[in-house]
């Protein structure tokens, strides 16, 4: 299985389908007058169904390196991909209306288009400048996304925030994939496993390897020491960038910091602590931070730290539990469906953000509040929602995998999470409302797009057992 | 027919919920018939249940729902599961009927009631320890936003401690849970296997830390000392209805879960807890009655005797689960632990609706401002006697059964601890009377002159719970008939003969 394969550009179908039809967007773009512009959405949404169409074909084979070893099929890639692309669609419906303003509105899909691309090359990434590659292509356009807004202030010093960090931590990846080509010669995560298991590697400069690759990939996932750029993007950018920004670049870099770690030989030098000790300082921080938000947005940003941080549990007992891949994977998807439901509230609510906004919601608005509701018990991990399901896999997985601390410490930051998602949902339903007006709604799309995500969070908890079936059953590649 | 049971309400819930039109009395009238209907299955279940079967439980339902997980849509009923069953559905009818301010949201009310029905009553007919988990999480949400919304005083804060507190020992519990799942081959979380395996046996350290955390999310909830301050505030800004519901059902799941869980799949490990467990047991009864006895406020001190009466039905679990003394005296002490919840729910529950009503007429609690309510609401002064006499364990009715099986059975096992315990019947009992005393003897205040009676609704609610006790008073042996086969098969299975 290792080694060179062939070249097979089907193995990237779904990526090349996000890229060619980002290219005609754009083309579409410039040529077609301001009324039409807003055919790009459905061409976008259509090139995401071409890609999960392609993705679910290449799942129905064997796990294998494609597009001469390369490139892992397994079911990781297939669940992040998915993943990835439905929380794409549900971004292009958020944005559809609230960007309809903005002059460069044609435009916006396709940037969103090349950002899940970047997103799904390190999903299946399996050589280390592919993960460059795809770190590169996801910060640069989200960049653009958060700063769309040129007007606004907010917007631009979260794209800012966003864009020094990014600048930093690529450079710091980079580093480490250079350490690490230099240990074996080969970019490949095969070879290197290869080398590095037969050799006998300098365990200083591997250390440098994983610390500099591990901050370099926190940056996308969110997680310390490069996390600080989340809460911002969250509370500054546009809200359906900060949708898709607090998640679909952090299921793609999460899996590629899960296969990266996983070739290392850790009788050498013991990745797990490491991740461990990010994981924990992660969802700790996040926690902590959310606790004393006002700010809904800026509160979903600090969870969506914290969350971060209970997804690098399952990197951290990789392969040590045979549940840990299927575990991050479906904590993935249920994270994603909870966090784009939560922000597409939001959007519907247009933008309104401040949690004294949220009170007495429940009386005006009865599906968007509960869209948020199940969104928010979702994320603390109430059953039989997705993040239930995700959580309890993971903590089975962590203990699974002799990291009991690491769980006690979840379970002790989930207790403090409930804290501050009561602080949303309690306003929201006890208060008595006030007399003014309903508040406004963005319209039919973003509506659609988060009761939608609403009711993906329930489906993806109750259905567990289909979907986790294929996922346990596979491993991770190389 | 069980899963119908639990499916019903629910049923019910999501009709409230969907249907804005619904006016007050449809919408009480599916209530009713959406609560009733779990209580006629589940007395057909009673009517088919075989006591002197061999197998723990009957009438299995399994449907594979996580099979990579080994979770599966189980459910069965041993005799324990169905009293508390049973108990469970009629308290839920008792609360639905019940008169209480709903703030003019009675469909929303209503539809968070049945839901915590449906949580609770799968709770206690559920036999996988994954789904067991899933309604004992679920019935934290519905109780948060019943407390939430229609409760008075500070009750937001109130509904956030107690979520926050019983999440925290659910979650803890979790872990015990996924380190008994861990110890099982296939993994899966059916209880019939997990019960088999015992998958702790052995297990040291690991298996004492595991016990802990099991014991300790069942102790939050139950609740014990000192995991017992989210209690009071939650009773007490609770609607009437809802206490009733909280201390008759939500309860009932710390002490039935410690008789399910460390007991019957842990036997070995929770030997060695029993002692513990039951010195903790005796605190909570000593301190529950004492600080119950300090209270000036009506629903605080019942809300303390809870502390009081778990605390006996706890000292029943750790007597049985001990593995000293004659197995006759700890297939006793279950066995009246068991009884000891079924009373209490009747109870205490009848004991949190009058507070309730007394709350409709007043919006007071303070004991000392009430006085003579004999003259004017006779029939209010007939039920709370009869429910406090019951309550401290008044011979003839249902407390009495219950505390007589577990003082006897600890008495062959742990002396010393049933004499200590005794003191918290006697504080009890003083407790109670002086109550009664301040509420209905004595000068009546001119304001109360004009204090209404209970109306037909009400007393007709009352009337049925405290038959009920009146009958388990008398005539025990149609629910120690039920019970008793079920704990010498959980005492037998175990290896203890």
């Amino acid at each position: 299985m290792r080694g060179m394969g062939a070249m097979t550009p089907g193995d990237l179908g779904p990526e090349l389908a996000l890229v060619v039809g980002a290219a005609v967007i754009l083309l579409t773009a410039i040529f077609v007058p301001r009324r039409l512009q807003w055919v790009t959405t459905p061409l976008a949404c259509a090139c995401v169904g071409v890609a999960a169409v392609w993705s679910v074909r290449l799942a129905m084979t064997e796990p294998r390196l494609g597009f001469m070893g390369d490139w892992a099929l397994d079911r990781v890639t297939t669940g992040a991909e998915l993943t990835i692309l439905a929380v794409t669609l549900v971004t292009l419906a958020l944005a559809h209306r609230w960007m309809r303003t903005d002059p460069r509105a044609g435009e916006h899909p396709a940037i969103v288009l090349f950002s899940a691309t970047g997103a799904m090359v390190l999903a299946g990434a399996a050589d280390t400048m592919e993960i460059v590659v795809g770190m590169l292509l996801v910060s640069v356009t989200g960049y653009t996304m958060a700063a769309y807004h040129r007007g606004s202030a907010a917007a631009v010093e979260a794209g800012m925030k966003y864009f020094l960090i990014g600048a930093l931590t690529n450079a710091v990846l980079l580093i480490g994939v250079v350490l690490l080509f230099g240990l074996t010669g080969t970019t490949s995560l095969a070879g290197t496993a290869d080398v590095l298991s037969t050799g006998d590697p300098d365990a200083v400069v591997l250390l440098a390897a994983v610390v500099t690759i591990g901050v370099g990939l926190a940056f996308e996932i969110g997680a310390t020491p490069a996390h600080a750029w989340v809460p911002d993007v969250a509370q500054g950018g546009p809200a359906p960038a900060a949708a898709f920004l607090t998640v679909a670049p952090k299921v793609g870099a999460v899996v590629a910091l899960s296969r990266v770690m996983h070739v290392l030989p850790d009788a050498v030098i013991d990745w797990r602590v490491f991740v461990a000790v990010l994981a924990a300082a992660t969802m700790t921080l996040g926690n902590l931070a959310a606790l004393w938000q006002d700010d809904l947005r800026r509160l979903l940003g600090w969870s969506s730290v914290s969350q971060a941080g209970y997804a690098l549990m399952a990197v951290v007992v990789m392969e040590r539990s045979p549940t840990a891949a299927g575990a991050l994977v479906y904590f993935l998807a249920g994270y994603a469906a909870a966090n784009v439901a939560a922000f597409g509230v939001v959007v519907a609510l247009r933008g309104r953000t401040r949690i004294t906004d949220y009170r007495a919601l429940a009386t005006r608005r009865p599906v968007l509040t509960a869209t948020l509701v199940v969104a928010l018990l979702s994320l603390v991990g109430i059953p039989p929602l997705a993040g239930f399901v995700g959580k309890l896999t993971l903590f089975t997985a962590t203990l699974q995998g002799g990291y009991g601390w690491l769980a006690v410490l979840a379970v002790v930051n989930t207790v403090v999470s409930l804290y501050y998602y009561l602080r949303v949902i309690g306003p929201m339903y006890f208060d008595d409302p006030a007399a003014d007006e309903p508040a406004p709604l963005l319209g039919g799309w973003a509506t659609a797009a988060a009761v939608t995500a609403g009711l993906a969070v329930v489906a993806v908890g109750l259905g567990a057992g289909p979907l986790l079936g294929p996922l346990t059953s596979g491993t991770l590649l190389p | 027919m069980l899963t119908l049971a639990i499916f019903t309400p629910l049923l019910g819930a999501i009709t409230l919920v969907a249907v804005p039109r619904l006016d007050e009395r449809a919408s009480r009238l599916l209530t009713a018939v959406a609560a009733a209907t779990p209580l006629a299955l589940l007395s057909g279940a009673w009517l088919r249940f075989d006591s002197g079967g061999d197998a723990l439980f009957q009438q299995v339902t399994d449907v594979e729902w996580i099979p990579t997980l080994g979770v599966g849509w189980r459910v069965g009923i041993d005799g324990i599961a169905l009293a508390l069953a049973l108990l469970t559905a009629l308290l839920f009818i008792a609360a639905a009927l019940y008169p209480v301010d709903l703030r003019g949201r009675h469909r929303q009310y209503r539809a968070w009631l049945l839901f915590l029905q449906f949580a609770s009553l799968g709770l206690f007919l559920t036999i996988d320890l994954l789904v067991f988990y899933v309604f004992f999480d679920l019935s934290l949400v519905g109780m948060y936003f019943l407390i939430g919304r229609w409760g008075h005083g500070d009750a937001q804060k109130s509904a956030l401690k107690f979520f926050l507190y019983t999440l925290a020992g659910s979650l803890v519990m979790l872990l015990g849970f996924l380190a008994l799942y861990l110890g099982t081959d296939p993994l899966t979380f059916d209880m019939r296997e997990l019960i088999a395996q015992q998958p702790l046996a052995g297990g040291g350290a690991r298996a004492g830390l595991a016990m802990a955390a099991v014991l300790f999310g069942l102790a939050v909830k139950t609740p014990l000392v000192p995991v017992h301050t989210w209690l009071p505030p939650a009773h007490v800004d609770a609607p009437g209805p809802v206490s009733a519901i909280l201390a008759g059902v939500l309860l009932k799941m710390g002490t039935f879960g410690m008789i399910r869980i460390p007991l019957a799949m842990a036997r070995e490990t929770f030997a060695a807890f029993a002692l513990p467990l039951a010195i903790v047991a005796v605190v909570s009864i000593v301190y529950g009655a004492l600080v119950a006895l300090g209270q000036i406020d009506l629903k605080r001190r019942i809300a303390y005797t809870s502390v009081n009466h778990m605390g006996y039905a706890v000292l029943g679990v750790a007597v049985a689960g001990a593995a000293t003394g004659q197995s006759a005296a700890r297939s006793l002490a279950i066995t009246g632990a068991v009884v000891e919840m079924v009373a209490h729910g009747l109870i205490t529950g009848a004991l949190f609706l009058l507070a309730g009503s007394m709350w409709q007429r007043t919006a007071d609690y303070r004991l000392d401002h009430y006085g003579g309510l004999a003259g004017p609401a006779p029939r209010f002064a007939g039920a709370t006697t009869v429910a406090a006499f019951a309550s401290l364990g008044l011979p003839g009715l249902a407390g009495f059964v219950a505390e007589f099986q577990i003082f006897v059975g600890t008495f062959a096992v742990f002396p010393v601890l049933a004499a200590i315990g005794l003191l918290g019947v006697l504080i009890t009992a003083a407790l109670f009377l002086q109550l009664l005393q301040q509420l209905f003897f004595g000068d009546t205040p001119d304001r109360l002159t004009g204090f209404a009676d209970l109306g037909a609704r009400e007393a007709a609610v009352l009337v049925g719970l405290l038959a009920l006790v009146v009958l388990i008073g008398v005539w025990p042996t149609w629910l120690l008939d039920l019970v008793t086969p079920t704990s010498g098969l959980l005492l037998e299975i175990n290896g203890a003969g």
